[in-house]
């Protein structure tokens, strides 16, 4: 069985947002393989060292430093890559990139078994592109999993998906869909060797024309939505902070909690 | 023309982001001057439909099936998808359950709609549909427009304010058929593993009560729940705790946990490291107690106390059970 990581590049944890003209100020921004993505990578990476799988294809749309994202993911243990990369595609909403990545898997032909997503993009933070993807291609699919169990003889997966007040385990036939959160494996920090030998690994290029994609079909011009304008969040301001024997601050707070906000 | 909402059941119990959910719908349909109705979709679900007219659904379409039962991402899809298609509702609308993070991607590819999720704010601009909504963490803050006809929005949880229910209200239902397809039967719920703690939800609760890795081991997270459980509170970790494993995964609150809006949150020997803060800035009220006077946590506090959390919450907890025995 093969599977397919999807990758993306995004800002690193620590990125302090700063605006300029109403956009994202991108200059000073450091990128990384979505953390969300590397608990996918690891899922996969571990079904083929378990004997599951044969081949695991990481891809990825996005500007040149995806290629990046895509090296940590073969890094990780991938055994190719596929980048989708055109300056059309810039500000193509969550069903456009759906439908892209969908072109993108119709063109390499690659018989997968198996999809496997971040849960989210921690910066656009939508949680969209994987249920999108698996509503075009038609597949079962299982979000937001802390366990999986992968059957490719018997064709079915079972994943258990993190909810409120518990765990929904889904029987899947495959192909499927699933996406990965914390809480499914701990991802490996790639070895030296592993990182050179990454850099040997085949990595694609496809353009739109390449999908048989025009740019109309993508970017702002073919997206449902856009967006319209970014600010800063409302500054939270430092309130009090209280100092002193426990006794004294704690019947403070116990004011603040009853006459101030109300909670007693 | 008119406002849609997904009304969220679960073991035939709507949710309480969908009741959050309908009344915004109701609101949205009265600013465009149209109707607001709502879907439901389950087993056996009829009995829900009074309580979602009791917000405002002028009508209710009810699809019932044995298939529908427990949630089923490509039969939820295709039930309550192509009866948008047929009906083309002008907003549609679904609480940030888990349930709604996931199908609502789903449904809006089969509409070929625009989608936002995790709104904290509807706002109608000429006409039209206007989402506001975090992202990047909470870093910022984005306006989403729409192009499509449709326009599909997901609700953060514990924002919206819910209207006061008018029970003396009864659904005007219709019915919708469904049969399964070849795709719905390659998926099937069996099973749901309870992890109930008798304690609210954490995306839904009120008060949070959270423990770091300054409780310095699991048995005293004893502390931190006697205090949540004294004000009807969830508990909540950090990373820090989860990790250590001195707390379930569910727990976790964070850029890798969950995102929560609760009315106030209480952060017990918790630093305040960026990754945390995305989870749980979005809180009315923040009340931190860490003995280190420079914990980034007091950057957004409302109420810092430095002090040791040993002897801290223990006399909190003594402070208010005094109180709640007074009020009888
Ligand atoms: C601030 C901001 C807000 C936005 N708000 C919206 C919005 O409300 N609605 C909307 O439709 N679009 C929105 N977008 C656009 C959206 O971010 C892009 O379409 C993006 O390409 C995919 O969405 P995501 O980052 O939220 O990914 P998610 O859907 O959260 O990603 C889930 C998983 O899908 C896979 N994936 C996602 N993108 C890629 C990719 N480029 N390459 C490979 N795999 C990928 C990864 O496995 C990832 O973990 C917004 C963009 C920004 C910058
Ligand atoms: C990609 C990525 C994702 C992440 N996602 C998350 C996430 O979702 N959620 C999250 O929480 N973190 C996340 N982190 C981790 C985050 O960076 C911090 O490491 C973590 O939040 C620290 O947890 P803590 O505050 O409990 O521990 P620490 O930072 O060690 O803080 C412990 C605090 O307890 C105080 N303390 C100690 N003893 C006492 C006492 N007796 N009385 C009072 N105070 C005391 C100390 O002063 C200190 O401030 C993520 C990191 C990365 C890189």
């Amino acid at each position: 069985m093969k599977v397919v990581v999807f990758c993306k590049s995004v800002p690193d944890t620590e990125t302090r947002v700063r605006l300029k003209d109403n956009r994202l100020d991108k200059s000073e921004i450091k990128y990384i393989l979505n953390p969300y993505d590397e608990f996918a990578v690891e899922e996969a990476v571990r079904m083929k060292e378990a004997g599951k799988v044969d081949e695991v294809v990481a891809v990825s749309m996005g500007p040149e430093r995806a290629r990046e994202a895509l090296r940590s993911a073969l890094a990780i243990g991938a055994d190719r890559a596929i980048l989708i990369k055109d300056d059309a595609l810039d500000g193509s909403d969550t069903y456009v990139t759906a439908k892209v990545l969908v072109k993108a898997l119709e063109k390499d032909g690659v018989e997968y078994g198996m999809l496997l997503f971040g849960q989210q993009a921690i910066d656009g933070d939508t949680w969209h592109v994987p249920g999108q993807v698996a509503e075009m291609l038609g597949l079962p699919q299982a979000g937001s999993i802390i366990k999986l169990e992968v059957d490719p003889d018997a064709g079915k997966a079972v994943a258990n998906r993190l909810v409120e007040g518990g765990e929904e385990v889904h029987e899947m036939a495959l192909p499927c869909v699933v996406t990965c959160r914390k809480g499914l494996n701990e991802p490996r920090y790639p070895s030296l060797p592993n990182i050179m030998k990454a850099k040997r690994k085949p990595v694609q290029d496809y353009s739109l024309a390449d999908l048989g994609l025009s740019p109309e079909e993508v970017g702002r011009a073919g997206s449902f939505t856009e967006v319209l304008s970014y600010s800063l969040p409302p500054k939270k301001e430092a309130g009090r902070k209280v100092e002193g024997e426990p006794e004294e601050v704690v019947q403070e707070l116990v004011k603040f909690l009853k006459d101030e906000i109300k909670v007693l | 023309m008119s406002v849609w909402v997904i009304a969220d059941q679960r073991k035939g119990t709507l949710r309480k982001p969908a009741l959050e959910t309908l009344s915004e719908g109701r609101r949205l349909a009265d600013q465009l001057g149209t109707s607001m109705e709502a879907v439901i979709a389950g087993h056996n679900v009829e009995g829900l439909c009074n309580e979602i007219a009791s917000y405002g659904a002028e009508k209710v379409y009810l699809i019932d099936h044995e298939i529908l039962a427990n949630y089923n991402p490509p039969a939820y899809a295709r039930a309550v998808g192509d009866l948008i298609k047929d009906k083309q509702p002008q907003i549609v609308l679904m609480g940030g359950t888990m349930t709604g993070r996931d199908l609502m991607p789903r449904i809006a590819a089969r509409v070929g709609a625009g989608l936002a999720p995790d709104c904290i704010k509807l706002e109608i601009v000429d006409g039209k549909l206007k989402a506001i909504r975090p992202a990047i963490a909470g870093k910022v803050r984005v306006e989403i427009g729409y192009k499509s006809d449709i326009q599909m929005a997901i609700l953060r949880p514990n924002v919206f304010e819910r209207l006061e229910p008018d029970t003396s209200k009864t659904a005007n239902i219709e019915k919708v058929p469904f049969e399964p397809s070849d795709l719905d039967t390659k998926q099937r719920l069996v099973e749901f593993v309870s992890k109930e703690t008798g304690r609210p939800e954490l995306t839904e609760a009120e008060i949070i009560v959270s423990g770091g890795r300054g409780m310095k081991a699991p048995e005293n997270f004893a502390l931190v729940e006697e205090l949540a459980d004294l004000l009807g509170a969830a508990v909540g970790a950090s990373r820090a705790a989860v990790d250590a494993g001195w707390r379930p995964q569910s727990d976790q609150v964070g850029q890798t946990g969950k995102t929560v809006s609760p009315n106030l949150y209480i952060a017990v020997g918790i630093s305040g490291a960026i990754q945390h803060l995305a989870g749980m800035s979005s809180s009315k009220f923040i009340v931190a107690i860490n003995k280190d006077p420079d914990a980034p946590i007091f950057n957004v506090a409302d109420f810092g106390v430095v002090g040791d959390l040993f002897k801290v919450v223990p006399l909190l907890t003594e402070e208010i059970k005094k109180i709640k025995a007074q009020e009888g």
